[in-house]
């Protein structure tokens, strides 16, 4: 028996630390959020307080975060879905016809319409990236077109109404259940289930091994095609369900509805602790990144910021996020591989 | 017992300079399957759509595009080493902004231009900065940048939109060259192509930037300035959009924050219809212009026809995507057809 | 614990006649090969021998040609790596690849994590069993940590924690020493022999005989893709292994004719760069050949790049003729009559998918250069001049560069250098992957241009090219150097005692 070369009390504790650093990064937007919050409400108390503001902060980002917790699961096996918003207009639109054509629709079965339409659209790109070994931009890029394209020209020169949708539909946009309205009740369920399946089953682990080293993952014997392919209809479906949720929630549905949505899930996603080049992240960092992003659009004004400057702020919030991660990459590698020299 | 040696008598070798003949070399490439195409649909178009093939079409057609066209220059090279640059239309926002601005502040607008144009240098310093130096993945940064700029654009100008720009520039922007119907910013465009074309295929700079997208390992060792070459890359694409952006404010005449939102996408996707791999390494300018031509007359024709804008988005999607999936079909095909003949052409070395 | 035994008269893996070519190219002409339950079994052979297509072929990667393979007196025809794992074959390789944002029990049980209820993953157990694992291996490693920055002993470690986890029979371990220091390859060597008296079956490759002597029971030499001899440890030496392998008299293949040494002209003085190299200081002179000998992992090629300006270095100076050569600077070293003929000819001496005229001319495109700009005749030019001196066999010069043999690769890469008309050449396993004729070619080449006065740092690791070629051996040993041994004084024996500072294999050991 001999005496190893690792694990010396040092490394352990350095180790022990930075393993704290993933958890450490979720931590810290929520901890972001939450300064955001106290701050805005410190000098508006409506940000917060009033039935209006409270239920806003929590209810439309709640769409951003289905999105972004899609784009997450797709960015962990080092890919990307930029036709997620095409996506989401597109269902967003089909559920205002389902209502307007099939009168009396039940409205739990155009949630599963919504559901199913948009795991349809993630089948093409996942069947086309995963078997075509084509880059996962450049296909998704196509159908952003494409799926927007089919948007515009089924619409036409036509737009949902709110007085086209059932009452019950669009009470469910606002209607909340002990403060917390419901489809952030429907978006935190969905949310916990991922979250859930990534970290406890096989398949949500693959995702991550994928993402980690693609070519490692074919040597092992994973099937990494199949596991690609779902995460695409799961990232499309999820896109679908979020256009049911816009329905709901706004009642006017354009040919416009989640167009830029792509590139607000990417960068929660980013925000969130996701590395771009996948590997590593949580899907509950992507959902912070999206209130992140949306509560502080709302606070800039009450800061005194004028709005224009949001989106400015953002991009800031995304650059800062990817050097902060590369820096503590770096100090990582350095340490673990000091640790390891002096071992 | 003696060494083992080839024949000690020297054959003077002598080698063919191409391996295929010239038409085949020209002929069989995705470029001249975009021109092609590109030649096709112009024909079709100018047989069966009324008023396609008068000079005013064309006229609007290429003011339309030459933003695309402009950009899709230096955004090939870009592409050609690997990276991208998804802020460039974020350039073009900002830099037309910065024109506005400042040229409303009284600054005359030949020094406003020289501004927005430091302004779009400046960030693709930026973008150049912090991937090569910061090591930051370009799809990440740009789409950081993508935020940041557009934001700093509809930052400075918040709503409104600046619209006093004297008559003479407005229509030297839509001027055309005598009776053609050909815009005088074409010339500006020919220029740069025909620059950025030398660059590319003529200059130790362009064979750097082919080494670096097949092989940056490789470029290394051979003393090609990998990092350099990229953040000068990154420069350019900042400044042309930036020339983008000041031709765009002059031809609408107005100065707008959120000027050619989505503009990215058009350049990218023309980029990569004309030939130009996203694995880096393949390409060129002539594929890319033809690219450029083809989406902007298919919309033109699509248009006359009365047919409507999405239309021509979801064919520029289909032809994405077709050309794409075809290249990687193709590939497979041709790796198939060689173990099946068991030819040394798509072999892997022999192992060490 | 030990495994159930085969039936008995099967080895627990057997390869009769097997063949395989890619294309014109013939990898292996007929490799055999026989691993019993027990014992491990070392695999030798010069560069090219075969070695690595026979393991890339019982890990599946490789479907063979012709020619028998067995597994326990079974025919197996492996179409992935995923098929020859589940039949329990394990290949440890030099580069493990693992999974570097995942922790180290991850790595061991993806697709394979032990569940719970509802499919859920149970961590705890998959933990203890981590540990289990590592404690009858004998390591310790932490097994919550992500394997990014693990040492290259420990990712070995856990690929055969992995093997072991998957109850392999079979466990080939391709040069597992290279990138090992003293005590990591004795930690190996324990759970090598823990894994042989379990009832398993292991292979080791290696260049190393002193290792090969110390762990193996059995032998098998190969050459040029042929399967030449097996037997027994204890019955054979270290030098009728070297003259198996080589199938010649070692000391006349090498045609190193003496030539006049001028001044001179490269001067490294205390090159160092912590972690990598310490205290480098050498010279070498205009027609002279000076070797960097060493084992594998000694850091030669670290110094290599770090003189050339690939690799960064903290202290010390580089000059040639006199002049300073910048630090990390390729360009520039260039400019000063540096070139450097890399160890990985594909990824780093050659861009593949481009043509033998770009990777020909890519040295020299500043001098065919004119006002800047650069035609493709006058490439095609020089191209055709500098590929016809040095003999490229391809039929046109716009071939891509990948498609040729390894032979003709490195003469390319050749051709680019002495192109630039350097002053010193550092070439770093010149001969490494090429056939025999090309060897001799490039070693004859070698010893013209010493003759016209260029000096020539050799890096290799095989030990008679070493010994045939240099005027001077200078021997790395983790990182320093630790011997300069004249031509008259260097013989196998003194080097790789430098080299490994113990005592060269002994001809007759009783088997552990």
């Amino acid at each position: 028996m001999t005496n190893a070369t690792a694990s010396a009390p040092v490394s352990h504790r350095i180790l022990q630390a930075l393993g704290g650093v993933a958890k450490a990064r979720e931590t810290g937007i929520l901890v972001a959020l939450v300064l955001v919050v106290i701050a805005a409400t410190a000098k508006n108390p409506n940000f917060l307080f009033s039935t209006d503001g409270f239920r806003d902060l929590l209810l439309t980002p709640s769409i951003l975060l289905l999105v972004a917790v899609g784009q997450a699961i797709v960015i962990i096996t080092r890919n990307v879905d930029l036709s997620v918003g095409s996506t989401l207009g597109l269902t967003a639109y089909l559920t205002g016809r389902l209502f307007i054509d099939i009168p009396g629709i039940p409205i739990v079965l155009v949630f599963l319409i919504g559901l199913l339409f948009g795991g349809f659209l993630g089948l093409i790109n996942g069947a086309l990236i995963a078997f075509a070994k084509v880059p996962a931009l450049v296909i998704t890029l196509g159908t952003l077109y494409i799926y927007r394209g089919i948007n515009v020209w089924w619409t036409g020169s036509d737009r949902i109404n709110a007085s086209d949708m059932p009452k019950d539909f669009l009470a469910l946009g606002t209607k909340t259940l002990l403060y917390i309205p419901v489809l952030t009740i429907i978006a935190v369920v969905v949310l916990i289930a991922a979250g859930w399946y990534l970290r406890n089953q096989r398949a949500g682990r693959e995702l991550y091994a994928i993402g980690s080293d693609p070519a490692a993952a074919h040597l092992y014997g994973l099937k990494v095609t199949q596991r690609v392919l779902v995460a695409f209809v799961v990232c499309g479906a999820l896109a679908g369900l979020a256009g049911v949720l816009y329905s709901a929630r706004y009642g006017t549905v354009n040919s416009q509805a989640g167009s830029g949505f792509e590139l607000e899930a990417v960068g929660a996603a980013v925000i969130g602790g996701v590395a771009i080049f996948g590997g590593s992240g949580t899907v509950w960092g992507a959902a912070i990144g999206a209130y992140l992003l949306f509560t502080i659009n709302r606070a800039l004004p009450i800061l005194g910021v004028p709005d224009f400057w949001q989106r400015a702020v953002v991009g800031v919030l995304i650059i800062g996020a990817i050097v902060l991660d590369r820096l503590l990459a770096l100090r990582q590698t350095r340490k673990l591989t000091e640790a390891r020299d002096n071992d | 017992m003696t060494e083992t040696t080839t024949a000690t008598v020297k054959i003077a070798r002598s080698y063919r300079d191409y391996s295929a003949p010239l038409w085949r070399r020209v002929l069989l490439t995705r470029e001249s399957a975009v021109i092609a195409a590109l030649l096709i649909v112009i024909l079709v178009a100018s047989l069966s759509v009324d008023h396609f093939a008068s000079p005013i079409t064309m006229t609007y057609l290429l003011l339309d595009i030459t933003p695309i066209l402009l950009i899709a220059l230096p955004m090939t090279f870009v592409i050609i080493t690997g990276e991208i640059d998804l802020s460039v239309a974020s350039t073009v926002g900002l830099s037309s902004v910065v024109l506005g601005t400042l040229h409303q502040g009284g600054m005359p607008i030949e020094l406003a231009a020289v501004a927005a144009l430091v302004v779009g240098a400046l960030g693709g310093a930026i973008n150049g900065f912090l991937i090569t130096v910061v090591g930051l993945p370009s799809l990440a940064v740009t789409i950081g940048t993508l935020a940041l700029y557009r934001g700093l654009a509809v930052g400075l100008l918040g709503t409104t939109a600046v619209t006093d720009f004297t008559e003479f520039w407005k229509d030297l922007a839509k001027s055309k060259i005598g009776d053609t119907g050909v815009p005088s910013v074409m010339i500006l465009f020919l220029v740069l192509a025909v620059l950025f074309a030398v660059l590319l295929h003529f200059t130790r700079f362009g064979r750097g930037v082919y080494a670096i997208g097949l092989s940056p390992e490789a470029a290394l060792f051979s003393g090609v300035r990998v990092q350099r070459t990229k953040f000068i890359l990154f420069v350019l694409t900042g400044t042309v959009s930036a020339l983008a952006g000041i031709y765009y404010t002059l031809r609408f005449g107005s100065a707008r924050g959120d000027n050619a939102t989505g503009l990215e996408l058009s350049v990218i996707a023309a980029v990569l219809l004309g030939g130009v791999s996203i694995f880096g390494g393949r390409g060129s300018l002539h594929g890319v212009i033809a690219g450029v031509l083809l989406i902007g007359t298919l919309g033109s024709a699509l248009r006359l026809a009365s047919v409507t804008s999405d239309v021509i988005n979801i064919i520029t999607g289909l032809l994405l995507v077709a050309s794409v999936v075809s290249t990687s079909v193709l590939a497979w095909l041709g790796k198939r057809r060689a173990r099946q003949g068991n030819t040394a052409r798509n072999a892997p070395a022999a192992p060490q | 614990m030990t495994i159930s035994p085969p039936a008995v008269g099967h080895a627990a893996l057997e390869l009769r006649g097997v063949s395989k070519s890619f294309g014109s190219v013939v990898a292996l002409s007929s490799g055999s090969l026989r691993l019993e339950n027990n014992s491990i079994h070392a695999l030798i052979g010069e560069n090219g021998a075969g070695k690595s297509t026979i393991v890339k072929i019982i890990a599946g990667l490789y479907q063979r040609d012709s020619g028998e393979f067995l597994l326990d007196g079974e025919s197996c025809d492996f179409s992935s790596t995923a098929q020859s794992k589940a039949a329990g074959i394990a290949v440890i390789y030099q580069e493990p690849t693992l999974f570097p944002d995942l922790s180290v029990t991850e790595n061991i049980f993806m697709g394979r994590q032990p569940t719970r209820s509802l499919g859920r993953i149970d961590r705890r157990l998959m933990r203890e069993e981590a540990v289990g694992l590592f404690r009858r291996l004998g390591v310790r490693i932490d097994p919550d940590r992500p394997t990014l920055g693990l040492s290259i002993a420990d990712q070995q470690i856990i690929e055969i924690a992995k093997a072991i986890s998957l109850d392999a029979r079979v466990l080939v371990m391709d040069e597992p020493t290279a990138a090992l220091s003293g005590v990591e390859v004795e930690r190996l060597f324990a759970v090598a022999r823990s894994l042989r008296d379990e009832g398993r079956a292991l292979m080791f490759i290696s260049h190393r005989f002193d290792e090969v002597f110390d762990l193996c029971d059995t032998v098998t030499v190969m050459r040029d893709g042929e399967y030449i001899a097996t037997s027994p440890i204890a019955e054979t030496t270290v030098d009728e292994l070297v003259r198996r392998m080589v199938g010649r008299d070692v000391t006349n293949l090498f045609p190193k004719e003496v030539a006049p040494l001028g001044d001179d002209v490269l001067v490294v003085k205390n090159l160092s760069q912590p972690g990598v190299f310490h205290d480098v200081d050498f010279t070498v002179r205009a027609g002279e050949i000076v070797a960097l000998a060493g084992l594998v992992g000694a850091g030669r090629s670290e110094i290599a790049r770090a003189v050339f300006g690939v690799d960064p270095y903290s202290t010390g100076t580089v000059a040639i003729n006199g002049k300073r050569v910048p630090r990390r600077n390729p360009g520039a070293s260039m400019q000063l009559g540096l070139a450097l003929v890399p160890e990985d000819r594909r990824k780093q001496g050659l861009v593949l998918e481009s043509s033998v005229a770009r990777n020909t001319t890519m040295a020299i495109q500043r001098t065919l250069s004119r006002f800047g700009l650069l035609l493709s005749s006058r490439e095609n030019e020089a191209a055709r001049q500098w590929a016809s001196r040095l003999e490229v066999k391809t039929a046109a010069l716009d071939t891509e560069v990948g498609t040729l043999s390894g032979g003709n690769q490195q003469k390319v890469v050749l051709a680019k250098w002495l192109a630039t008309k350097p002053s010193v050449l550092i070439i770093d396993e010149p001969t490494r992957g090429i056939d025999v004729g090309t060897k001799a070619e490039v070693h004859r080449l070698l010893s013209e241009l010493a003759g016209t006065g260029l000096a020539i740092l050799m890096i290799s690791s095989e030990l008679p090219e070493v010994l045939g070629m240099a005027d001077r051996v200078l021997v790395v040993r983790e990182g320093r150097i630790t011997a300069d041994i004249a031509r008259a004084d260097a013989t196998a024996e003194s080097v790789m005692l430098a080299a490994t500072q113990s005592s060269p294999a002994p001809t007759k050991e009783a088997v552990r």
